[in-house]
């Protein structure tokens, strides 16, 4: 019997691991491209999570499943052209210090606006109700957030592996000189970048608002895990960070199993373990700027 | 090479005045009665520390009002308390820098464990709100602390009654969830004892990370379980969380909170709020005190005040009210005072007082049970709540620690 609820906690893990994909892949995006370690990538997932609250009145759930994530992406669009641009070429704690510091300016700003307490929000109606597949519960709810972060992966892949805006991104990370001397300003390029990157950190908050506490510093409390992911699949690997997050959630479900005071600690000794084993993340790849 | 940073001669001379300046800023006038007032208002406790914030700036208002303290206009400083070292550190400095008569507030257990021991040493007033720990009340008491938060023997006792009577606790096998820190842990050991002295059973115990945003693994355990009741000894935006997911999946357990603060199941959703909880106090009680109160924070700050609200609010005007009736800020006639059995009306329709022993406030506690969903309208009135416990004739020591459970020797 064990085994049949070992295997409830596995599934449910890969549920969760979707959780953390969304954010862990602009992570990787914006450090790939930009060099820039992004601490702020919380505070876009909390914005997120605070327009759902304050557009669903108006709009319902659904416009602010597609509202929210795009002025994200433009307030990542501003960003990005007056603060990171300015620190591509820079020494890595200077962008570090600066996200560091927009991550506080942000928490502060939501506490300042909407008060410290959680705001309340729930799962609309139409989307409530759980699944069973022979004795195995899940969330109707988390079903779709595994959809829609499918979707997205799909989507970002198919943009960097099939479009010319993916090749230049690709070579981009990987020799930007060289595209500079064939003409191409990356500049563009990389604003795009952010404001997907930001823009899913966004859609993660909106989805996960229902389900989560909404205060001011669910940014911090998910972006540690984030970057986790982004360290165990390995720097400048799609791949890598999907299987990452998926592996992470399983890892959490059995840790919750066995032993739960661990359970978040086992995914540090997780990232402990892979770093021991492969320095560079399961699947990392070499990326030439940065060595 | 490394180059050394030059520091030129303006900039020194800058650097010099603002470290002259900064004392002559301090402490300006002596016509003023300072408290200091100390609570986190970030982390994971930061809802709850805002409520506390803001119902000591209306009682702080009400009390200059009606004249201050002695005549003098009593001042309010405000600090965030952020963890046990942090608190210590600012704890001592509002004492020796600030000349504060008092320091009011705290809300983690831990912080205010090391707050004690700054007061101790500085021989300062210290009343703390919000933490429960009941080693504060036992092994780590102090002469000059004071609790109007209730232990968290009153809080399992109080809640314990109310589920005795739903049947919810003889013969019954529970499923406790514990938050993985000092109120965790004391919380747990508290609830056990109660448990077994009423003829039920703890089946399963999981201890939870505090950090833990994602309770579905939890969910899931709990279902195959099958307990009869599930315990909950969480804190903070845990509960939040909790009881969101615990909506999401659809289980039908009954629910039994041993710990709480309202804000929390005011942030989960309509809805999604379900259970029996202990509280200090709510908003819907009625008695006239409590009401004006409710209407006068709320035409405030835009929303009813809770648990942590109260305490503050009554901290601010217990201290207040010590000071005129004595005539006098020193730390010493205040305790006397206090220990005597001094009365004080908190809101309940009841008068309260700190008993000598340990000193912890004596005074009813409720417990309230969530509406059914369907009935969850308004945002905040999402409950019922019991009569006071313990009931009108009944000795206000029957939900507290006895001796035996937590013994308090006073340190000198």
């Amino acid at each position: 019997m064990e085994l049949v609820f070992l295997f409830e906690q596995v599934l449910n893990g890969l549920l969760i691991g979707a959780y953390y994909l969304l954010i862990a892949l602009g992570l990787s995006l914006i450090f790939s491209l930009g060099g820039i370690v992004n601490l702020a990538h919380g505070a876009f997932y909390a914005i997120g999570a605070y327009l759902a609250v304050t557009l669903a009145p108006s709009i319902g759930f659904g416009g602010a499943f597609v509202a929210a994530p795009v002025l994200v992406g433009l307030l990542g669009m501003v960003i990005e052209r007056f603060l990171l641009r300015r620190f591509y070429r820079a020494d890595p704690i200077l962008s570090l210090l600066l996200t560091f510091g927009l991550a506080m300016v942000a928490e502060q700003a939501l506490r300042m606006i909407y008060g410290a307490a959680p705001v309340p929000f729930s799962i609309p109606t139409a989307l409530r109700g759980q699944v069973f597949i022979g004795d195995f519960l899940l969330s109707q709810y988390r079903l779709m957030i595994l959809g829609v972060a499918a979707l997205c992966v799909l989507g970002l892949w198919l943009l960097l592996q099939r479009t010319y805006f993916g090749r230049v991104v690709r070579a981009g990370v990987q020799n930007p000189d060289m595209v500079g001397a064939l003409g191409i300003s990356l500049a563009p390029y990389m604003s795009a970048v952010v404001a997907i990157a930001v823009g899913l950190a966004a859609l993660a908050g909106v989805m996960l608002a229902p389900i989560t506490g909404v205060h001011p510093a669910m940014g911090a409390e998910i972006l540690t895990f984030a970057f986790v992911v982004v360290v165990i699949g390995g720097l400048g690997s799609f791949w890598g960070v999907v299987v990452a997050a998926i592996i992470v959630g399983v890892v959490r479900g059995i840790a919750a199993f066995y032993f739960p005071p661990a359970t978040e600690a086992s995914v540090y000794l997780l990232m402990l373990l892979v770093l021991l084993l492969r320095p560079r993340g399961l699947f990392g790849e070499r990326i030439a700027k940065f060595e | 090479m490394t180059e050394l940073p030059r520091i030129t001669r303006r900039g020194a001379l800058l650097g010099a005045a603002a470290v002259l300046a900064a004392p002559a800023i301090s402490h300006a006038q002596s016509d003023v009665v300072r408290i200091g007032h100390l609570t986190p208002r970030t982390g994971f406790l930061g809802p709850l520390g805002e409520f506390a914030v803001q119902a000591a700036q209306l009682a702080a208002e009400e009390v200059n009002a009606a004249g201050g303290i002695n005549g003098r206009k009593l001042e309010m400083l405000y600090e965030d308390s952020v963890n046990p070292q942090t608190a210590s550190a600012k704890a001592e400095r509002y004492i020796q820098r600030d000349k504060v008569s008092c320091i009011v507030g705290e809300i983690n257990s831990a912080s205010a464990l090391a707050i004690g021991q700054v007061v101790q040493r500085e021989r300062a007033l210290f009343i703390n709100t919000g933490a429960n720990s009941d080693a504060l009340r036992g092994s780590d008491c102090r002469k000059t602390m004071f609790h109007v938060e209730g232990q968290n023997s009153m809080y399992v006792k109080a809640v314990g009654r109310a589920l005795v009577e739903k049947g919810l606790i003889k013969g019954k096998k529970a499923y406790a969830l514990t938050a993985d820190y000092a109120f965790g842990h004391d919380l747990l050991k508290v609830a056990k004892r109660f448990i077994d002295q009423n003829g039920g059973s703890i089946a399963n115990e999981d201890l939870v990370p505090t950090d833990l945003t994602d309770f579905s693994p939890f969910l899931l355990k709990l279902r195959q379980a099958r307990p009869d009741v599930v315990v909950v000894n969480l804190a903070g935006a845990q509960i939040t969380n909790f009881l969101k997911q615990y909506s999401e999946y659809g289980l039908r357990f009954p629910v039994a909170g041993f710990g709480f603060d309202t804000a929390l199941a005011w942030g989960a959703g309509k809805g999604n709020f379900l259970g029996t909880w202990p509280t200090m106090w709510h908003h819907l009680i009625d008695n006239p005190e409590a009401k004006k109160f409710t209407a006068e924070f709320r035409k405030r700050f835009g929303k009813p005040p809770e648990n942590q609200a109260w305490g503050d609010y009554n901290a601010v005007k217990i201290i207040a009210k010590s000071m005129n009736d004595m005539k006098s800020t020193d730390p010493m006639q205040v305790v006397a005072h206090l220990e005597k059995g001094a009365k004080f009306d908190v809101l309940k329709g009841r008068e309260s007082y700190f008993r000598a022993r340990d000193h912890q406030l004596m005074t009813p506690m409720y417990a309230i049970t969530a509406l059914p969903p369907e009935k969850q309208t308004d945002p905040y009135d999402i409950f019922t709540s019991s009569g006071p416990i313990p009931g009108p004739d009944e000795s206000l020591e029957a939900i507290a620690s006895t001796p035996e459970e937590a013994a308090c020797t006073f340190p000198s």
